[in-house]
């Protein structure tokens, strides 16, 4: 599939990446490279191949189910540009 | 034209573990905002998840509870997009491979006939923070105690064809899963949530119809407003000659009408991927046989059991199962007494009126297996008739006192006492002539009347059986 700008606008939207009008071109150059690359690397034979999740070959390890950590909001907090009442604020977000 | 509807639903299970689903926190409900959400549920840099125990067990529950196919292999996904209540950015989920498969559910309409509902799988997911949209200096309130929560979202087939069967559906549903305890499961605080995948399509056609997704649905009761209203919605339109929207929708319940979400500029994408910081779950056929020997009775094999050895009917008995609390009330109640046919009129009669007036759990009232086992006891026994004992329980709910206290300090226990007795059949004798002459004259039903006269006298105390037979020994 062949690339446009609107797409390079779109996908750098859903990715909340700020492109400038000039970065427009020489990123749906880079992209359109990535994806012929990939497009090389679906001609090769993957039937009877099961999906690989993870390159690692060992298995998820499980965790006992308790409660291990405590109130730390005070410090977490500190972290924010903005909180009242607890609550950490952003830019009212309405859906 | 006859329209047919097509409802699945996803519903949403918060699985009630101690901790959360990738990190230590406490998942209380109801505690201060941001007192529950540590470093990892911030999703600071830095932090790894760690997978919680029970929550695989719990799927794996719910899954054999549905008869389904239960994944050896289990992959976690990243489902990316971006909210505030949101902090990594990311949903972790399960996509092509969730823990539990394919499996089905038997509900019952009201018409008695019963149908097979099959379920496409049931997956692990994280849920997210709350936003607080009062104005905070023209902002949004952030609260994460609730992100990382561990959900278990059972997803539906379209076999659904209309409210009352999704609502049964739902029910069934709740009731499989208070068996065997893995949540809550409360619609009003939101620990079961649910969504409903809407069409309409002519009676007999096959293909279906473009559906829409209703949201924010909070009560049985309005699942089956907003399916019914959204049905209508679609019909009205397909035959004012317009086409539907594929959108999702939300149910307002204060209108009871449903509306479309503000709609985004550019369709959502989750660009679905594997989630690097977790491996595969793998399980093998010991665990699922060590799970499957921890599983409670459930509700079917309770009822079928309830049928043939407690020799309840089977309404009494679908009645008494569909509340693993009642049930288990219920069946001690039936052992204290020896009576199951009195322990279950007392528990599906006046116990579930309590607790329907009082809006309650049968827990939560005065009324104890102990309290209520003794009460049928001095039926039994002879110190109260069953008509008092009615009286009895309604002094009981408010007065916490030994029942036989209550009794006596009321003056209730039945008169069995021969001469009372006698005197009293005398007396309503006396007092009716015309209608013991009816007696005589060959009218039998009219004992019912002078027995009735009789218990009116003794304010309900006298023993019926004995005033009966003194009565028609005296008038034959």
């Amino acid at each position: 599939m062949a690339l446009n700008e609107k797409n390079i606008k779109d996908i750098a939207h859903l990715a909340r990446l700020k492109i400038e009008e000039n970065e427009v071109v020489e990123s749906l150059t880079d992209f359109s490279s990535i994806l012929s690359m990939i497009n090389e690397m679906q001609t090769v034979d993957t039937e009877n191949i099961p999906p690989l999740a993870n390159p690692h070959e060992q298995i998820q390890r499980l965790r006992k189910d308790a409660v291990t950590e405590s109130n730390d909001r005070d410090n977490l907090l500190k972290l924010a540009p903005k909180t009242t009442d607890g609550l950490f604020l952003v830019p009212k977000v309405i859906d | 034209m006859t329209w047919e509807t097509v409802i699945g639903l996803e519903v949403h299970v918060q699985l009630s573990t101690k901790s959360k689903l990738f990190s230590g926190s406490d998942i209380t409900f109801g505690a201060e905002p941001n007192t529950q959400a540590n470093i990892f549920d911030l999703a600071l840099p830095g932090t790894l998840p760690v997978f919680n125990e029970s929550v695989l067990k719990m799927a794996v529950k719910f899954g054999l509870a549905i008869d389904a196919q239960i994944n050896k292999k289990s992959v976690f996904d990243r489902k990316n997009y971006f909210y505030p209540d949101l902090p990594k950015g990311y949903q972790v989920s399960q996509l092509d491979y969730p823990t539990v498969g394919p499996g089905s559910l038997e509900i019952k309409l009201e018409n008695g006939l019963e149908k097979t509902i099959n379920i496409n799988r049931a997956h692990i997911e994280e849920d997210a923070g709350k936003s607080l949209h009062e104005d905070y200096q023209g902002m949004s309130g952030i609260d994460l105690n609730r992100a990382g929560t561990p959900l278990l979202e059972i997803v539906s087939e379209p076999d659904l064809r209309s409210a009352e069967e999704a609502v049964s559906y739902l029910k069934k549903l709740h009731t499989v899963i208070r068996y065997l305890d893995i949540s809550d499961a409360i619609m009003a605080e939101g620990s079961m949530r649910c969504d409903a995948n809407i069409s309409v399509r002519k009676t007999g056609e096959t293909e279906l119809g473009t559906r829409t997704e209703i949201k924010n649905i909070n009560s049985f009761r309005f699942v089956e407003r907003a399916i019914n209203h959204e049905a209508r919605r679609q019909i009205e339109l397909i035959e004012d000659g317009s086409s539907i929207a594929q959108e999702t929708r939300l149910y307002d319940s204060e209108l009871d009408e449903t509306r479309p979400m503000r709609s985004k500029e550019i369709a959502n994408d989750y660009r679905y991927f594997p989630e690097p910081d977790l491996l595969p779950v793998i399980i093998d056929d010991a665990y699922i046989d060590a799970v499957r020997d921890e599983l409670p009775e459930l509700p079917e094999e309770k009822k079928q059991r309830f049928i043939s050895q407690l020799k309840l009917s089977e309404y009494d008995a679908s009645v008494l199962v569909a509340n693993r609390e009642i049930a288990d009330f219920f069946e001690k109640v039936a052992i204290a007494t020896k009576d199951s046919k009195a322990a279950a009129n007392w528990v599906s009669q006046d116990m579930m009126g309590l607790l329907n007036k009082n809006n309650c759990s049968i827990l939560e009232t005065t009324i104890s297996v102990e309290r209520l086992s003794k009460l049928i006891l001095r039926i039994k026994d002879g110190t109260i008739s069953g008509k008092i004992a009615k009286s009895v329980f309604d002094l009981m709910v408010s007065d916490s006192s030994n029942v036989d206290a209550i009794i006596k300090e009321k003056g209730l226990e039945q008169v069995s006492d021969t001469n009372v007795i006698d005197r009293l059949v005398d007396e309503v004798i006396a007092a009716n002539p015309s209608q013991v002459e009816q007696y005589r004259a060959g009218k039998e039903q009219v004992i019912g009347f002078l027995v009735g006269q009789c218990m009116q006298r003794s304010k309900g105390k006298a023993n019926p059986s004995q005033v009966n037979s003194l009565l028609k020994e005296k008038l034959s």
